[in-house]
């Protein structure tokens, strides 16, 4: 297991590699819903509006 | 025949249906795939006669630069067909791609000097791979913000669509520098004409990890492309019944 972590010497450079990936992968994801969501309640309070307008 | 499906993803209720069934079938196998490739690429490929372990960067950093890549022509041609049919669909596809793409642009440079440290002995070098694909981001980056700073959504998707097409002259350069130019970077081991010149243990977990990105990428571009409809056709009355609103009559006006 040690031997797997320290990758031959390259820790320190194969690790942070896999971390930044991670975390580029995951905020991908919660932009991606985030924007969504946003566009679906933006879009609920503009049909709410034009109800109330009709 | 072969056009109908193209037509009925110009379909904005179509595609923003279809998309939302659509983004889980390529989400969960992009994570089985990137599963399957990790596995191998950490665990199972032995590690490389001359880069030792070093060499694993390559299952995180080829799936990015080949996303930024990938993405970038995703974009364009999108906001091509957009400039030419005006379909707001295409425009929404484009608009999506640009976050997605400068962050794996970004990624594919930081895991790149990462590599580059040790393999090298330098984090940058002004040579030709690596600025071309800085280029690349600084294209993604005033894609954005040209796209922010036009107020109407229909004349920064025409504005920006133009900046899009014409950048894409950049994504050859990228490609074919390493052959070209006396650069740094090696060569191409996969994307090449002939064998790919990785052993199959190796070269396995590097083609399972770049399939499963490009699922990925395409869960994600169908998840903001809904949004970005949304935004563009804001009093249709599909959006009310996609989104279970009950509007009045005068809604559809």
């Amino acid at each position: 297991m040690l031997k797997f972590l320290l990758m031959g010497g390259y820790a320190r450079y194969v690790w942070p590699c896999y971390g930044l990936t991670a975390l580029v992968v995951g905020l991908n994801i919660h932009w991606a819903r985030a924007a969504l969501r946003a566009a679906q309640a933006e879009a609920r309070r503009r049909m709410a509006s034009l109800k109330a307008a009709s | 025949m072969a056009w109908v499906w193209f037509h009925r993803f110009g379909s904005p209720p179509y595609f923003y249906r279809v998309a939302g069934l659509l983004a889980p079938w390529f989400a969960w196998p992009a994570a089985l795939l990137c599963a399957a490739g990790l596995v191998g690429g950490l665990g199972l490929a032995p590690a490389d006669y001359q880069q030792g372990d070093g060499f694993r960067i390559i299952y995180v950093h080829a799936p990015a630069a080949w996303l930024s890549l990938m993405v970038y022509v995703v974009m364009a041609s999108s906001a091509a067909v957009g400039l030419i049919w005006r379909m707001t669909v295409a425009y929404a596809v484009a608009a999506s791609c640009a976050a997605i793409g400068a962050s794996f642009t970004a990624l594919a440079l930081a895991t790149g000097m990462l590599w580059g440290r040790p393999m090298w002995g330098t984090y940058w070098e002004w040579d030709p791979r690596l600025t071309s694909e800085l280029l690349l981001l600084f294209l993604y980056l005033g894609y954005m913000g040209l796209r922010n700073a036009i107020d109407d959504i229909g004349r920064a998707d025409r504005a920006s669509a133009v900046l899009a097409t014409v950048g894409v002259v950049n994504v050859p350069i990228i490609h074919y520098s390493v052959i070209w130019w006396n650069s740094l970077h090696q060569a191409p081991s996969v994307m090449r004409f002939g064998q790919p010149t990785m052993p199959a243990a190796m070269l396995v977990p590097l083609l399972l990890m770049l399939a499963g990105f490009t699922a990925y990428f395409v869960a994600l571009l169908l998840t903001r492309a809904r949004g970005e409809l949304l935004r563009r056709e804001r009093n249709a009355r599909w959006i009310a019944d996609a989104l279970g609103v009950a509007t009045g009559k005068g809604s559809a006006c």
